[in-house]
């Protein structure tokens, strides 16, 4: 649909001066349906990752490194969205005293993990923030603030947490668990099988989950 | 003397407005990254960690919420390359146009024997079929292993990221992961959407 128009220039009537007018709609058209396929068909953002590390299976029983017991922490993922955990280690007299589990939960109230966590690694927490700050001022570089951060993170006093699933818990436990020790600075976790002792502290607390049934062990 | 109404033109000029078009569609096309097809879909849980997972070299393991496991490879000569090897493995016999196919699939997941008649359907008939099968991974027969270690032989730099439901159960993926630190692999990337981090 391009349209010629003519104009008379001057009274001569040999020269002719077209004026080219190219209609551009079909094109707008043509452009905006390849626009709305593109924006239908890409994804904008990267999916985020959580970067794990699984213990080696194949360890010398000397080489493992004996933890203080006042640093462990152990959380058990039950049933239903159901978090507890426990501090220190368990012994055998501890299998049936109620008070050795401790209900709690992932929202951030006074009794969810995270109070306890941030409770327990206080200086930890403060130098992180300390470091977060002067990476948002541009004090230093992100290179430096990885290395510095994994040095704080080695604090001798900082919790140590194991995460123990049951059968029972789901995949978004986990994750959330994982991300409750990231949200915390906790430097030392690791995920564990989940023990025979657990599991009867688990059944005392919820009877009715039926958690008795001991994991098979590869 | 009557003033004649002039007759004014109607005509839009359009050039503008397609400047603008062929910008914005430059600027999708170049930060385009299609969504890669998934043979079911799955929420990822949300977490705080702002890693992005890296662009090249991935091979994702993705757990539906019934423990259906499917494996993704990002390049095309890889897929061709273990298909290979899984055939030599199991002992089937895939002729170019087979391997063809496969290679373009973007995520697959099914069992070896039946691999070779999966390959012969139609992509809509492959896509209904696919939702139902899954590669084995239970401890009599763990295909899963199999793949993931041709996998890993083929392109040692491929980093594993595992994709899984909010409801999939823990013992699935701990399977999964269990048959990878059995091939010692023992860092691994778990795909989460992001969410904001809480103040503390």
């Amino acid at each position: 649909m391009a349209e010629i128009q003519e104009k008379d220039s001057g009274g001569k009537g040999k020269q002719k001066k077209f004026n080219v007018r190219v209609d551009f709609t079909p094109m707008v058209d043509m452009n905006m349906l390849l626009i709305t396929f593109f924006m239908l068909c890409t994804t904008m953002s990267k999916p985020q990752t959580m970067e794990i590390a699984m213990p080696r299976k194949d360890v010398n029983k000397d080489e493992v490194t004996d933890i203080k017991h006042s640093r462990a922490v152990t959380v058990l993922l039950g049933r239903n969205d159901k978090v507890y955990y426990y501090t220190g280690r368990l012994e055998k007299t501890d299998y049936d005293k109620l008070d050795k589990l401790v209900e709690t939960n992932f929202s951030g109230d006074e009794k969810s993990l995270r109070t306890l966590l941030l409770g327990r690694n206080t200086e930890v927490v403060q130098q992180m923030k300390e470091l977060k700050a002067k990476k948002e001022n541009l004090e230093i570089a992100d290179s430096t603030f990885t290395k510095q951060s994994i040095e704080i993170k080695k604090n001798k006093e900082s919790p140590i947490v194991m995460i123990k699933a049951s059968e029972f818990a789901t995949y978004k436990n986990l994750v959330d668990a994982l991300d409750e020790m990231n949200i915390c600075n906790i430097g030392t976790y690791a995920i564990e099988d989940i023990t025979s002792g657990d599991l009867r502290l688990l059944n005392n607390v919820d009877p009715g989950a039926g958690y008795e049934v001991i994991p098979q062990k590869k | 003397m009557s003033k004649k109404i002039q007759k004014k033109s109607t005509f839009i000029d359009m050039t503008a407005m397609s400047d603008v078009t062929v910008l914005l569609l430059t600027f999708f096309m170049l930060t385009a990254t299609f969504v890669q097809k998934e043979p079911v879909q799955v929420n990822p849980p949300q977490s705080v960690s702002e890693i992005k997972i890296p662009e090249t070299n991935i091979v994702s393991v993705l757990v539906e919420p019934n423990g259906k496991v499917y494996m993704s490879l990002d390049k095309q000569p890889d897929r061709a390359a273990v298909l290979q090897k899984m055939g030599e493995q199991y002992n089937v016999q895939f002729t170019d146009e087979q391997v063809k196919k496969f290679s373009l699939l973007s995520s697959f997941g099914v069992p070896m024997q039946v691999m070779s008649q999966f390959l012969n359907l139609s992509t809509e008939e492959q896509d209904k079929q696919i939702i139902n099968l899954g590669i084995p991974c239970d401890s009599t027969n763990n295909q899963f292993r199999d793949w993931m270690r041709y996998s890993k032989e083929v392109n040692r730099d491929l980093v594993i990221a595992i994709k899984a439901d909010n409801n999939t159960p823990y013992p699935l993926v701990k399977d999964i992961m269990e048959t990878l630190q059995d091939l010692k692999e023992y860092r691994y990337n778990l795909i989460t959407s992001l969410k904001s981090m809480p103040e503390i």
